[in-house]
């Protein structure tokens, strides 16, 4: 592709004013029906558009620049943010550095392979860490590799929590720990996958995914924004599945020791 | 020359716990009393090492932590007052079913339970059967809490049977029991708990 100019329309603030009146609407529901998520969905509106109008101007420097540097570092910066959201809305989330850091490693692992692959073997963009495909790839994949990681540790701790008298007999038994936990790591596992499934099912469907919508919306042929969305949906199924393998079994190594007892005062609890 | 010796617990430090030394004989059941809450669970949890604890514990002179945790497991098997089912099916929760289906009916179970759901079974069925699950590893040493507490005098009666051969067989068993008369029936040696102590009681 690469034809230079693609022929786009181009968007004023004013024309995205009339659309966010929509968002307003949802704010007079939630004091209608008294939901209390009027709060909650002014802070997500004015965070999303601080967020993206500021991603906006960076992108716009990083693209300049071509740097190896900032590139690395811009994905660190997201890696960072990525594993803080992972986390942030856990049940049982774990004490100390361990929440955060298995949130972050993961999905640096993840996130990277998986990256670094498609930039080296599909896309192969010259130089290899060109911005305008290492940021934008980076970011749908970790989006998305969120999910899995999020739902996998959630369902894991709660499970673990839920289930302590199941697994503990287990253990009792003789099980080692990995035997024990086996039923609430199969179950964190299959959560963690299951969004990614349901989106390749349903793509096409039910949803235009943004990306192919955005192509198509730029001007470019729609064979050609097809085959991107594929390897993209390739590319955050593989990530999803090693986030989500590597955050369900480190976790559920932390969530028992060396002596095989399931630990749940490494969990700490929160809210409600 | 440790033929009289099977579960020796010369050490434990604990966080909750300060315990004076014990040995449980081959073929002896000590009874574990004390009020709720004292922390008699909690000991019977810390041999079987399923909380963080340090100790020296010994079953036939070999020290607990000479093996991994789930072969000292197996054959120091811990029963806990309320039972854990991970499977639908009472029977998956079984190594070998033919055997235990042989034994069910001593416990005052049909046979044919193995095929229930757990959801099925009430509060002092699943107790029986979790009984039954430990018994089927065949262990050295048994550490049970409260074993009958949710049964009726029949089904009391074939647990404390099973207890009695199992006694015959060798094997040293740990039993917390809040009820007088069943202690006295099976044993006459008792290991006191009261807030965190434990202590054997002179005669």
């Amino acid at each position: 592709m690469g034809t230079g100019s693609v022929n786009y329309i181009p968007l004023g603030y004013g024309d995205v004013a009339i659309a966010a009146i929509l968002v307003v609407v949802n704010g007079l529901l939630s004091l209608w029906f008294a939901l209390g998520l009027e709060r909650q969905l002014a802070i997500a509106t004015v965070r999303m558009l601080v967020q993206l109008i500021l991603v906006g101007l960076v992108l716009h420097v990083l693209f300049d620049a071509m740097s190896l540097f900032w590139t690395l570092l811009a994905a660190l910066v997201m890696i960072g943010f990525a594993g803080r959201e992972a986390i942030a809305r856990q049940e049982r989330p774990f004490t100390g550095w361990w929440s955060y850091g298995l949130g972050t490693s993961t999905m640096m692992i993840a996130g990277a392979l998986v990256t670094i692959l498609a930039l080296t073997t599909a896309v192969r963009p010259e130089p290899w860490y060109d911005p305008r495909f290492a940021i934008p790839m980076l970011g749908m994949i970790l989006g998305n590799t969120m999910n899995g990681i999020s739902l996998g540790l959630n369902t894991l701790t709660v499970g673990a929590a839920r289930e302590r008298n199941a697994v503990e007999a287990r253990l009792a038994l003789g099980a080692t720990r990995w035997e024990a936990l086996g039923t609430v790591t199969r179950g964190a596992l299959r959560s963690g996958m299951m969004p990614i499934i349901n989106s390749m099912s349903a793509t096409g469907l039910v949803s235009l995914p943004g990306m192919m919508t955005g192509q198509i919306l730029s001007g470019v042929p729609p064979e050609q924004a097809v085959k991107y969305q594929l390897l993209i949906m390739f590319l955050i199924a593989g990530a999803t599945a090693i986030g989500s393998l590597a955050a369900v079994m480190l976790g559920a190594y932390r969530l028992t020791d060396y002596r095989h007892r399931l630990r749940l005062d490494r969990l700490r609890t929160v809210r409600r | 020359m440790r033929e009289a010796t099977s579960l020796d617990v010369r050490r434990l430090s604990h966080p909750h716990l300060s315990v004076q030394p014990f040995v449980v004989a081959d073929g002896e059941l000590v009874v574990v009393t004390g009020p709720s809450g004292a922390g008699k669970s909690l000991l019977l949890r810390a041999i079987a090492d399923l909380d963080p604890n340090d100790g020296e514990i010994e079953l036939d002179g070999e020290r607990r932590d000479a093996s991994p945790a789930p072969a000292w497991r197996r054959r120091v098997v811990y029963v806990a007052a309320e039972s854990g089912w991970w499977a639908d099916i009472v029977g998956e929760h079984f190594a070998d079913r033919t055997r235990a289906a042989a034994l069910a009916p001593s416990v005052g179970m049909p046979a044919e339970c193995f095929d229930w759901p757990v959801s099925r079974l009430s509060t002092g069925e699943r107790q029986r059967l979790a009984l039954l699950r430990a018994l089927s590893l065949t262990p050295r040493a048994l550490l049970l809490d409260e074993p009958t507490s949710g049964l009726d005098p029949d089904a009391t009666a074939a647990v404390e049977g099973h207890l009695r051969s199992e006694l015959a067989r060798g094997t040293a068993i740990l039993m917390v029991s809040h009820d007088a008369a069943q202690a006295e029936r099976l044993s006459s040696r008792r290991l006191r708990v009261e807030a965190g102590q434990v202590w054997e009681p002179g005669p």
